[in-house]
């Protein structure tokens, strides 16, 4: 089983990449593309700190130059919106020195025998493979370089590359590309310890803004997603499946679903039960019919007998109150410096807040579907997931077969936040095609997707605040109960994981003298999983709207608080104070991503500079700041609110400036922030899960509300720092700090804390 | 089950389908034209806006039998070439991120131009906020309808 969490650390210590020559016959295997040319297969293997290598793959980026000059890569992270299928094909092609008019890119399938590691999350793709796509473009580009020198009889320093040729410096001569693949198939392969990388001042596309290749098909309709995928007699299943977790089919009447035109079948599906899992599907009955509009009414028109199980007697509201005392209490303590009961005892000032945010669940508005077909042991699949070796080795091992048969094809996706990297709406399909013999597409209505979501879990903290008598912050505790990711594999998971807690808890930064960190229990009764920047957003939402409360008391503004507190420049380290907790650092280690105070104060510098901190605004109106670092890129962010009379909540302008290394493709960079600080506007503002007896209660977007146009932020200002640092990811960075800096604007609007999610002025 | 005869982006369909199916699943599932979404099946979301006599409709909560001699255009029959005004500004603007809601948003967009050809950013607001968008794309949404109706629009 392949399921990596965002946070996890990771077996590699670094990606290296070793790039080699590769049949036509494998490139049509893996493309369908037949080309004459040049063939190149990129193989990326992990090896440890020393460089040793740990793992050799087979080669999984494919490059190809054809002779008419034609560059073709086959990409091999799954597209969600973020822009990946741009920005590491374009890191390649920039080192090569190709023309981005003649590059195609094409969607690989899901092999981590042959693709490596192709599990979209975390934010992690370009961190990953900036330098390996950098030393894959180069080494084509020397190739290319020696095969015109050879032909022109001088010297491979008089040379360069551009637009897809290759000129001779001082002179007109120049070759394209495709002319030049006969003479360099005649020539061996380049090592990585002969090329030399690009300086930044001649790169032609990386850190400027390239438009998403998809961009054409998409507004023309063309571009094909999971909903898409299409195959000679297909069948369509919908599934009416236990509304409460872990239960399952006791019996089923479908006299009445048969008896709608265009219904073929109805399969009973026998699900996880408890443990829910990551892996599996929920216990369910399958309406299979010839068209989505049979199978969705002849689905309500099933009886469907549940035993309901352990669950049918949750209610979330009950539990918030139950975890409200809870973390009243100790708690298991995770990190601990200097004496916070000591702190306390000496302060001047105490505060004291609970915090409480909803489940949550992910909404992407294409729901999940995938689409399967299996055959004498064999099995192919569509479908939009963002783990499609994850998915693939699961339909292996539901099906009993080994996963070389199981081929996954990856369509875009219509968006994704973690919840399509989770395979069970992948095994439902395989399933029902293996039982039918018919080729299946499940088609998730939204209904299914609001009330069968693998959740973003509730949370309920406490944060407790010191200041002393020389007015500096002396103590903080922050005490955390959420039903964790870990307890949908493992019931007996009562408390947070270490990498649930590195996520604006345990990396509380801040220079103060007594920290305690601590956990409680909380039972899981949903499916948890994690939702782009997972407890960051609880977490966040907590501690900055505390710091804010902590820079009034001392009779601060909250950047000038937050700078102090950082203290000096240095590296921060966190191990030392943890106790039976570790720092997975978002699966990297602390010497190549060290936390550095001066990056973030550089960051806070940035945005308060460009909103104008510190101005005066009219009544009504205010700023408000908050700053986090996740996923190893520093954000910092200010909100400017309007809260009129009757209590309406607008949101005039965001500044965000960011620090994520390298930045390699701005535009989505800036799109990612703009997108980034909607979806957290929607947490802030709009959406909860609740559950009443084992039942989430909303089901579509009429009660499960996530942020319109008219109430959403306007103009969101994003400021890039410049950087040569290694590039961080900048998919999940944007959204934590936004609904603290946003509650922080609010009480300087209104003079209201907020210390629930979503925000309710009018209580 | 009933037959009907539709006229979708100009040319005429004969389909025999259930007389409640919606318009959506008839041009997805029946018809093969995908470019239009499902994303909520209750008139919600907009993913699936298609135009039924130059006006924008819902097509997951229209039924086909609603839809008599009316004119059916979707993104395939926007223009011939992907170069309507709307699509030619969300090009310009780079509107998409993961682009599944975007050929509703756009389907909303240039029926609202037809019949405001100059709207102001409250009037744009209030004509989309049926479409949803996760991504959170609104604001380039807007830029682009801007631009497409001729109006200067100020950076942001
Ligand atoms: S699918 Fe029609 S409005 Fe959502
Ligand atoms: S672009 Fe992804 S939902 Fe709008």
């Amino acid at each position: 089983m392949n399921i990596l969490t965002p946070f996890q650390k990771r077996k590699t210590a670094r990606v290296d990449s070793e790039i080699f020559s590769v049949s036509r016959r494998d490139f049509l295997k893996t493309s369908g593309l037949l080309t004459g040319g040049l063939i190149l297969g990129v193989s990326f293997f992990s090896c440890d700190s020393k460089g040793k290598k740990l793992a050799t793959l087979a080669p999984n980026v494919y490059l190809s130059v054809a002779s008419d000059g034609k560059v073709t890569i086959v990409a091999h992270r799954s597209e969600m919106g973020q822009g990946i299928r741009t920005s590491l094909p374009l890191i390649i092609a920039d080192e090569m020195g190709a023309d981005w008019n003649k590059v195609e890119i094409i969607q690989a399938e899901g092999d981590e025998k042959k693709y490596g590691n192709q599990n979209t999350d975390g934010s992690f793709s370009v961190r990953m493979f900036y330098k390996p796509m950098r030393e894959a473009g180069a080494i084509v580009r020397l190739l290319l370089l020696r095969a015109a020198a050879k032909e022109w009889q001088i010297d491979v320093t008089k040379l360069d590359t551009q637009n897809g040729q290759v000129i001779q410096l001082g002179s007109s001569r120049k070759k394209d590309f495709g002319d030049l693949v006969q003479t360099a198939l005649s020539l061996p392969v380049p090592k990585v310890s002969e090329i030399k990388l690009k300086d930044r001042q001649h790169f032609n596309m990386i850190g400027k803004e390239t438009p998403i290749i998809d961009l054409h098909d998409i507004v023309t309709g063309k571009a094909v997603f999971g909903i898409d995928a299409i195959v000679e007699g297909m069948k369509i299943a919908v599934i009416k499946r236990c509304p409460v977790v872990g239960g399952s089919v006791k019996s089923v009447n479908d006299r009445k679903a048969l008896a709608v035109p265009g219904v073929v079948k109805v399969i009973t599906i026998k699900g996880a039960g408890l443990p829910a899992t990551l892996s599996r599907p929920l216990s369910g009955v399958a309406v299979i019919a010839e068209n989505t509009w049979a199978a969705i009414k002849a689905r309500d028109l099933l009886e469907v007998e549940w035993e309901l199980g352990a669950n049918a007697s949750y209610n979330s509201a009950i539990q918030i109150e139950e975890l409200k005392q809870v973390v009243g209490q100790e708690g298991t303590l995770r990190r601990k410096r200097g004496d916070f009961d000591a702190a306390k005892a000496n302060a001047k000032k105490v505060i004291e807040h609970t915090y409480i945010a909803p489940y949550l669940a992910h909404a992407t508005i294409e729901p999940p579907c995938a689409l399967a077909i299996v055959t004498n042991g064999s099995c192919e699949i569509w479908a939009c997931t963002q783990n499609p070796q994850g998915a693939r080795d699961a339909v292996a091992k539901e099906l009993g077969v080994a996963a070389e048969k199981v081929k996954m094809n990856v369509t875009l996706l219509g968006g994704g936040f973690g919840r399509k990297s989770k395979p069970d709406f992948i095994l439902e399909a395989a399933i029902l095609a293996k039982e039918s013999g018919l080729p299946i597409k499940v088609q998730w209505t939204r209904e299914d997707d609001i009330r069968h979501d693998y959740y973003h879990a509730m949370s309920v903290q406490r944060i407790v605040a010191t200041i002393d008598s020389q007015n500096k912050l002396s103590g903080w505790a922050h005490h955390i109960a959420n039903p964790s990711i870990s307890a949908t594999e493992d019931q007996a998971v009562v408390q947070p994981s270490d990498g649930e807690l590195m996520l604006g808890a345990s990396d509380f930064p801040y220079n103060v003298p007594a920290i305690n960190i601590a956990t409680h229990d909380a039972k899981a009764h949903l499916r948890i999983g994690w939702l782009r920047s997972v407890r960051n957003i609880p977490q966040v939402f907590a501690a900055a709207t505390m710091l804010d409360e902590i820079a009034e008391a001392r009779g601060l503004d909250a950047v000038a608080n937050a700078l102090e507190l950082l203290g000096e420049d240095r590296h921060i380290t966190f191990e030392q104070e943890l106790i039976k907790t570790t720092y997975p650092n978002y699966g990297e280690k602390i010497e190549d991503y060290p936390w550095e105070t001066s990056r973030m104060k550089k960051v806070i510098e940035r945005v308060a500079k460009e909103s104008g901190w510190g101005k005066s605004m009219p009544a009504g109106s205010a700023l408000g700041f908050a700053a986090h670092k996740s996923f190893l890129t520093y954000v910092a962010c200010v909100v400017e609110v309007k809260v009129s009379q009757d209590k309406k909540i607008s949101i005039p302008n965001v500044y965000y400036a960011v620090d994520c290394g390298l930045a390699v493709n701005v535009d989505r960079i800036k799109s990612q922030f703009e997108g980034g600080a909607q979806f957290s506007a929607s947490f802030a503002l709009k959406s909860a899960i609740t559950v009443k007896n084992g039942e989430v209660e909303q089901s579509n977007f009429d009660g499960y509300q996530i942020i319109r146009m008219p109430d959403s932020p306007k103009q969101i200002h994003v400021y890039i720092l410049d950087s040569d640092a290694k590039p961080t990811g900048v998919g999940e960075p944007p959204v934590p700090p936004f609904t603290p800096a946003l509650c922080n604007a609010i009480y300087a609007a209104t003079g209201k804390r907020i210390y629930t999610l979503p925000i309710d002025l009018t209580v | 089950m009933a037959k009907y005869s539709i006229l979708v982006n100009g040319k005429k369909h004969d389909v025999d389908v259930m007389e409640d199916m919606p318009l959506l699943w008839v041009l997805r599932d029946i018809i093969g034209l995908k470019g239009t979404k499902f994303g909520c099946g209750k008139a919600l979301c907009g993913a699936c806006t298609v135009h039924l006599n130059d006006t924008a409709i819902r097509s997951c909560s229209f039924p086909i039998s609603a839809i008599g001699y009316g004119k059916v255009t979707t993104i395939e029959g926007l223009s011939e070439a992907g170069d309507h005004p709307v699509q030619e500004a969300w090009e310009k603007f780079v509107v998409p991120q993961c682009g599944y809601c975007q050929t509703g948003q756009i389907m909303n967009a240039a029926a609202l131009l037809k019949k405001n050809a100059k709207p102001s950013e409250q009037e744009i607001e209030q004509a989309m906020q049926g479409n949803l968008c996760r991504c959170g794309t609104y604001n380039r949404i807007k830029a682009a309808i801007l631009e497409a109706a001729g109006t200067p629009v100020t950076a942001g």
